[in-house]
């Protein structure tokens, strides 16, 4: 990046593309091509900034400039003033939530200040279509190291000292797993990177491969190195369109510069990489699902043992990691397994991605050490409850895990204290939820996913999870009884105690959690038939009152199944029949008239 | 459902994908993947001739097929709408979207409407949940979408060609 005066960043990740990103990168080049500028100030996209919330997002370098929001149309006082004449853009810079202020350096926004961006690094920074950024930021150098001077089982003990556990939720130690591939004795061992994120609402994994697809690239050569493999297999979703694109330009250009294929840097060692798609199916996160979906079958899990270590894809030693896991390796090699050790609490070392969604200001992408509390994380780098609305709780874990109420806002985070509290570190998936979202509602939602996803392979799950679900609509729609509570419970730890595999052995968590935390609001659907949170339509009731109503007819004219009736200027009335409990009314209403009971 | 007859040029895109995967029944998703992108879904009638060329059973492969949410037996309508139900959509109301949208066409989830313009599916998390709820017409994302622009977004995509619709 040495020769050009100014850098301008565009994001390129998924929610900036879909709102016209590409269109603002383009109009950028024009515009400075009409100036003559082409040659002295660069534009590229780069992958995630993680700050989705106010996307989409320009960064100019070498000042560190962060513009937010950024139309299409933007682009050309972005240029006229701040590249011409130096002046910033101030309607565009971030504004500080609390102060008012404009902020002009990211390193002045609450939303970086407290994160640490290991397996992030290169996101928002790179051209992902591009392996010399790459490189230039010391990419591909942990390989090399490794290939000509660290023997595989000396990466293999820096990678168990360094702490780091498998980040697609498990935590399982990864330096341990590699080490029992390395065991395994066979003629053909492979190394497979799961990147089927199925946890809905999580998309951690998509901005790696998206932004920084190199990196995941580099470590798996890295341990196919030291499990003494020379095939690897990335496994992605195909609703990623983006993100495998980018992966195979990272491919191609890798083996363009020798760094995959045969005898890699002159050391003798080969490794290549190839790319499978999966086909929508949440339980192919599972090791041995996905490697039945690998071989061209349906995505059932098996009993392990074996585990794939021993007996894998097309019945070899197989070592499958998360993304994310491979993005921390080759800085773990760089920088030494000390260093990553000394960040994080006593069993859980380095960062964690985790997705910011929900009802909070700063939706985003965020890297954060473990052992911060939930606390920083909302109030500090999510800038607070959206709306100035109460938080409730935090959802992490996805359809596998469990809630975390207020009382857990400063328990530091990690995988064991997460497991403590009732829910568990997931992939990354973090929902905040606020005084309006009914926790039973909750519960069913990620059951109906559960429902869904279920291979239905075995009873439990199949079955079991179809009849707590009726249980919970029931409850939700005012039929409930108290003792469906019971079992709830009972069924739930059937389920539990009896599925065969992590989906079946984690569904019923988002009830337990919720039956847990919050069982006055379970009590409340089934004693009185209220939602607390006046968010099951069933046991709503919306009325107009009559002192308040004008008569200005804004309900009357946008309720869409013609359930209100009223003359102009006279009080309105809804016709309880054919109301749908839309809510549509009490959103227009400007009087405050429209009344929920 | 009535049987569909293939034409030879139908059968001749399916075997000449097989053939580009070695007609090896391991390579079954990949080959279903390409076969869905040209001919839009995978009917009955097409599985049976992917069976015989990678000479595994239709069972098999009918076994596949309805495993994964991603292959779809009914062909999409033109212009197929997914409403995102991934958590931070739904917490930030899919469902009232994905409601509006099955009054408006008059369609369930899984089913075109009668003139074949539009079906409607859900998905899970296109990974935009910044701009939730999302709702994807074809490629197009609209993001922070309401009950209330259900109506226009349909409206865009009536008139033959969509014209330049406002996203996010």
């Amino acid at each position: 990046m040495a020769d050009y005066n100014m850098h301008i960043l565009v994001c390129g990740g998924t929610g900036c593309k879909a709102s016209q990103s590409e269109l603002i990168k383009s109009n950028f080049k024009t515009r400075l091509n009409e100036f003559g500028l082409s040659d002295e100030i660069q534009v590229i996209m780069t992958g995630c900034f993680g700050f989705c919330e106010k996307g989409p997002i320009v960064k100019i370098l070498p000042d560190n400039t962060f513009y937010t929001q950024v139309t299409p149309e933007d682009v050309f006082e972005i240029v006229e003033e701040h590249v011409i004449k130096g002046r910033k853009v101030e309607r565009l810079l971030y504004k500080d939530p609390e102060s008012k202020e404009h902020i002009v350096d990211t390193k002045g926004m609450d939303f970086y200040k407290k994160q640490i961006r290991i397996a992030l690094r290169n996101c928002g920074f790179i051209n992902p279509e591009n392996i010399e950024e790459y490189i230039g930021r010391d990419g591909y150098a942990a390989l090399g190291t490794c290939l000509s001077e660290i023997t595989p089982d000396e990466v293999i003990r820096m990678i168990k000292d360094s702490g780091l556990r498998g980040r697609g939720g498990g935590g399982f130690p990864t330096g341990l797993k590699w080490e029992l591939t390395r065991k395994s004795v066979s003629d053909q061992k492979y190394v497979v990177c799961n990147a089927d994120e199925g946890d809905p609402g999580a998309f951690m994994d998509r901005s790696i491969l998206e932004g920084d697809p190199h990196s995941v690239l580099e470590a798996m050569a890295i341990c196919g190195y030291c499990i003494g493999a020379d095939k690897g297999l990335v496994y992605i979703r195909a609703e990623y369109p983006l993100a495998i694109e980018r992966l195979k330009i990272a491919i191609n250009q890798a083996r363009e510069y020798g760094l995959l294929g045969n005898d890699i840097l002159g050391t003798g060692f080969s490794f290549d990489v190839e790319i499978r798609y999966g086909a929508g199916a949440f339980v192919c996160g599972e090791e041995t699902a996905l490697i039945h979906s690998m071989e061209g079958k349906r995505g059932e899990p098996t009993v392990k043992p074996p585990f794939p270590a021993e007996k894998g894809y097309n019945g070899k030693p197989t070592n499958v990691n998360n993304v994310e896991t491979f993005a921390n390796i080759p800085v773990i090699i760089n920088k030494g397994a000390e260093w990553f050790a000394s960040i994080g609490t006593a069993n859980s070392k380095g960062t964690k991605v985790f997705a910011l969604a929900g009802k909070i200001n700063n939706v985003g992408l965020i890297e954060v050490p473990m052992g911060i509390t939930l606390r920083e994380i909302i109030y500090d780098i999510g800038g607070g409850i959206k709306d100035g609305r109460e938080f409730k709780a935090v959802q992490t874990g996805g359809p596998s895990g469990g809630c975390l109420t207020k009382s857990f806002l400063d328990t530091p985070i990690d995988y064991d204290n997460l497991v403590a509290a009732g829910s568990m570190m997931g992939s990354g998936g973090m929902i905040v939820l606020d005084d309006s979202d009914c926790m039973v509602a909750i519960a069913k939602f990620y059951l109906e996913f559960t429902l869904d996803e279920s291979c239905g392979k075995c009873t439990p799950c199949r079955i079991g999870n179809k009849r707590l679900y009726e249980i919970l609509e029931k409850i939700t729609e005012g039929n409930g009884k108290v003792e469906d509570l019971n079992r709830l419970r009972m069924l739930s730890s059937v389920i539990k105690d009896t599925s065969l595999c992590g989906l079946g052995q984690t569904s019923p968590n988002p009830v337990l959690s919720t039956l847990d935390h919050f069982y006055d609001e379970y009590l409340s659907h089934v004693t009185s038939h209220k939602c607390i949170a006046g968010q099951c339509k069933a046991l709503m009731h919306y009325s107009i009152d009559v002192d308040k109503c004008t008569g200005c007819t804004l309900c009357f004219r946008n309720c869409p199944v013609g359930a209100i009736s009223g003359e102009k200027r006279a009080s309105h009335y809804i016709d309880q029949s054919l109301c749908i409990k839309c809510g549509v009314c009490f959103a227009k209403c400007k009087f405050d008239a429209v009344l929920i009971a | 459902m009535p049987g569909i007859k293939l034409s030879e040029k139908t059968i001749g895109i399916i075997q000449q994908v097989c053939a580009d995967f070695r007609n090896e029944g391991s390579e079954l998703i990949n080959v279903l993947h390409q076969v869905q992108s040209k001919l839009g879904y995978l009917p009955a009638e097409v599985q049976e001739v992917i069976a015989k060329e990678l000479n595994i059973s239709v069972a098999k492969v009918y076994g596949v097929v309805t495993f994964y949410s991603f292959f779809t037996m009914i062909p999409m309508g033109e212009h197929p709408i997914s409403i995102c139900m991934g958590t931070a959509c739904y917490v930030r109301g899919s469902e009232q979207v994905l409601a509006e949208f099955k009054r408006q066409l008059s369609i369930e989830v899984g089913q075109s409407t009668p003139d074949n313009k539009f079906s409607l599916n859900c998905l899970r998390c296109v990974g935009a949940c910044g701009l939730a709820p999302v709702v994807m017409v074809g490629e197009k994302v609209f993001g922070r979408v309401s009950p209330q622009m259900v109506k226009s977004i349909i409206a865009e995509y009536k008139g033959g060609c969509a014209v330049e619709a406002k996203s996010a």
